[in-house]
């Protein structure tokens, strides 16, 4: 470059008659809505009388959660025997339920996170949900590790406190590192979304008429006061919360993967599985993020706040790490192949092909085929539709756990020790019930919290740039 | 400062669109003002600079935090696994940088968090339930869609006619002493 001729860096005339074009960047809050609209909105949500749909719905949650209850006590009051873990299937459902709850959250972090680094503005609108379904989801996902260990009631022993045996938890085990990586992403989440959430708290309060109001959202807003000062900590704050969180989603998924990946089992024992379990948990909590919220922009008339530019953006994102999923099981076959180890080879064309076969092409059917539709613009604005492929995602990704944990266990190195797992009732109720204990929490956050950070979808509106005018 | 300002806590007023108050927040700057404050029910881009603001100190504690996590899981697990009860596991040495990296890793960001939540937290003096401010009728609608100027009693600067006259030169309305 150094030694270019002098006439290359002259600039045709023509450049300066060119101007770029001026491509319209796609509205994010439709109908030209102002901050007032913004706010009673939102606040709308927590202040009106409590829905018929939402009582209902809340009573239908917390029956499924009992089911979670009855399976838990029936199993604390008898023994892990209850469930379906024998030689050679130590970890069942238990692990799968474990690993799909964790990896639903991830897409919340995802949008707080990353997109909120990335200065995708689109991220506001649903940010605060995906949020609170992380921690939700992370809440679940605890429950099956937990209760995993047998005697629940020594679950302490996890955690470095000194107990009578004079034992510490051993650093070495990729068990261990799981605790710290899943309790840390539990805090971290929480305290972001909390932080997050104080503004919007305070004009909660501002608004409230009612006694117990003024003095919940008042506890809680923490006498913020919206002034520039408190807002220059507020925000430094928040991009530091995100900018911690990127590497911490990032290494959380890296770590459970690391639960299969560090032992020497066939078909567990690759290090593609760090990016590839960040990728099918991104997948998986994109499709979580679009079952919940498309009902609720329906309920709730949000369509001005959540537009079809917010509905494209996620499903593209979905088509993306779905097509990464599928690409991550083409690689596992090739490098299989490639590695010319028999029991590796073997681990894969058992899954494919041997006695879990059914489950591994539901798997592929559902993350590798089904998203492929969101290449259609009919299809994205298809909402019924959306939601539909996003339910078979959902199924998808527990499948693929499943697939990675039974078929590698029950089909290892000896064939005398083979086995064929399957769940039993307790199993079945205890991940069922899970469903019910993640959405009380989810409605009760619906109801008593702001379900949009309205301050962050303010701020995009095109009217709050003080140089707009 | 005089004593009638003595259970003044300022005067504010407001505004109705943020490129208003952006002009005034300069203007009360350049004046020479310390003790005030832009309230705004979203963060306004640029105010802190239209305010004269210094950058945030809150990265000074996500970054003691951020250390203090890395020393704390360091020494976690060096004192538990090499110290007080030395196991062998798999002929990996009792302690090194490399196999508790995933909880030094986790350890350095819970703390940094921690630092970083609670920084906000010191910083901007708060919990705090009782303000002057909100006996304001109008500082609720601060949270809606209302801005708002406050020029604090404890500036040298301030003097209430005066004051009250300098914010009604910037275009504010509902020109308001706040009393403490």
């Amino acid at each position: 470059m150094a030694h270019a001729p002098d006439h290359a860096s002259e600039r045709p005339a023509i450049l300066d008659k060119v101007r770029p074009a001026e491509l319209p960047r796609s509205p994010l809050i439709l109908n030209h809505r102002g901050f007032h609209w913004i706010t009673d909105k939102v606040c709308g949500i927590v202040e009106e009388p409590t829905p018929l749909w939402w009582k209902v719905t809340f009573c239908v949650a917390l029956f499924i959660a009992s089911f979670t209850f009855i399976g838990l006590t029936y199993l604390v009051s008898t023994g892990t025997g209850t469930w379906g873990l024998r030689s050679p299937v130590g970890w069942g459902w238990a692990i799968v339920n474990f690993v799909f709850w964790v990896g639903i959250g991830h897409a919340g972090t995802l949008i707080s996170a990353i997109l909120c680094l990335l200065r995708q503005k689109w991220r506001t609108s649903i940010n605060r949900a995906a949020e609170a379904m992380t921690i939700f989801a992370v809440m679940c996902a605890g429950l099956f590790p937990l209760f995993h260990v047998g005697r629940v009631w020594f679950g302490w022993w996890l955690f470095p406190i000194p107990n009578q045996n004079g034992i510490w938890p051993q650093f070495r085990s990729p068990l261990e590192w799981d605790v710290f990586a899943v309790s840390t992403y539990f805090t971290v989440s929480a305290l972001f979304w909390y932080m997050g959430m104080i503004p919007d708290l305070g004009a909660i309060r501002d608004r409230a008429t009612t006694w117990w109001r003024k003095t919940f959202y008042g506890l809680l807003a923490m006498g913020w006061r919206n002034g520039n000062r408190q807002w220059s900590n507020f925000e430094m704050a928040y991009l530091l919360l995100a900018g911690l969180s990127t590497p911490l989603v990032l290494s959380v998924h890296t770590i459970v993967s690391f639960d299969f990946a560090v032992s020497n089992v066939p078909g567990w024992h690759t290090t593609i599985f760090p990016p590839y379990f960040v990728a099918g948990a991104i997948f998986s909590g994109f499709a979580m993020v679009l079952t919940l919220m498309l009902p609720l922009r329906a309920i709730y008339r949000l369509h001005d706040v959540i537009n079809q530019y917010h509905i494209d953006n996620m499903c593209k994102i979905i088509l993306a790490t779905g097509t990464m999923v599928g690409y991550a099981y083409a690689t596992e076959f090739f490098i299989a192949a490639y590695s010319g180890n028999a029991f590796e080879k073997f681990a894969f064309v058992n899954r494919a092909f041997g006695q879990y076969a059914w489950a591994y092409w539901i798997m592929v059917s559902c993350n590798v085929i089904t998203p492929q539709l969101f290449w259609f613009k009919k299809v994205r604005e298809n909402h019924a539709l959306v939601w539909i492929i996003c339910l078979f995602v959902n199924v998808g990704m527990w499948f693929e756990r499943f697939v990675i944990t039974v078929t590698s266990l029950a089909n290892d190195y000896l064939p005398s020790s083979w086995g064929y797992y399957s769940p039993t009732i307790v199993d079945i109720f205890t991940f069922f019930g899970t469903f019910g204990f993640f959405s009380v929490l989810f409605l009760l956050f619906v109801r008593f919290l702001p379900l949009l950070p309205m301050a962050e979808v303010k701020m995009v509106t095109p009217q709050a740039d003080p140089h707009a005018h | 400062m005089n004593e009638r300002n003595e259970r003044i806590h300022g005067v504010a007023c407001t505004f109705r669109q943020p490129a208003a108050v952006f002009r005034a927040a300069e203007q009360v700057r350049d004046a020479g003002w310390t003790k005030w404050d832009v309230h705004t029910p979203f963060p306004i881009h640029g105010m802190d600079q239209a305010m004269g603001l210094p950058r945030s100190p809150v990265p000074r504690l996500t970054l003691l935090g951020g250390v203090t996590g890395f020393v704390t899981g360091c020494l976690l697990t060096w004192y538990t696994n090499a110290f007080d009860y030395p196991l062998v596991v798999g002929g990996k040495p009792f302690w090194s940088v490399i196999f508790p990296f995933p909880v030094l890793y986790e350890c350095t960001i819970l703390f940094a968090a921690f630092g970083t939540f609670f920084g906000q937290f010191i910083f901007n003096r708060l919990p705090r339930h009782h303000h002057p401010l909100f006996d304001l009728p109008q500082f609720a609608r601060v949270s809606d869609d209302t801005f708002m100027i406050v020029l604090e009693a404890s500036d040298p600067r301030f003097h209430v006619d005066e004051s009250r006259n300098f914010l009604q030169s910037l275009g504010g309305s509902e020109i308001t002493i706040v009393r403490d």
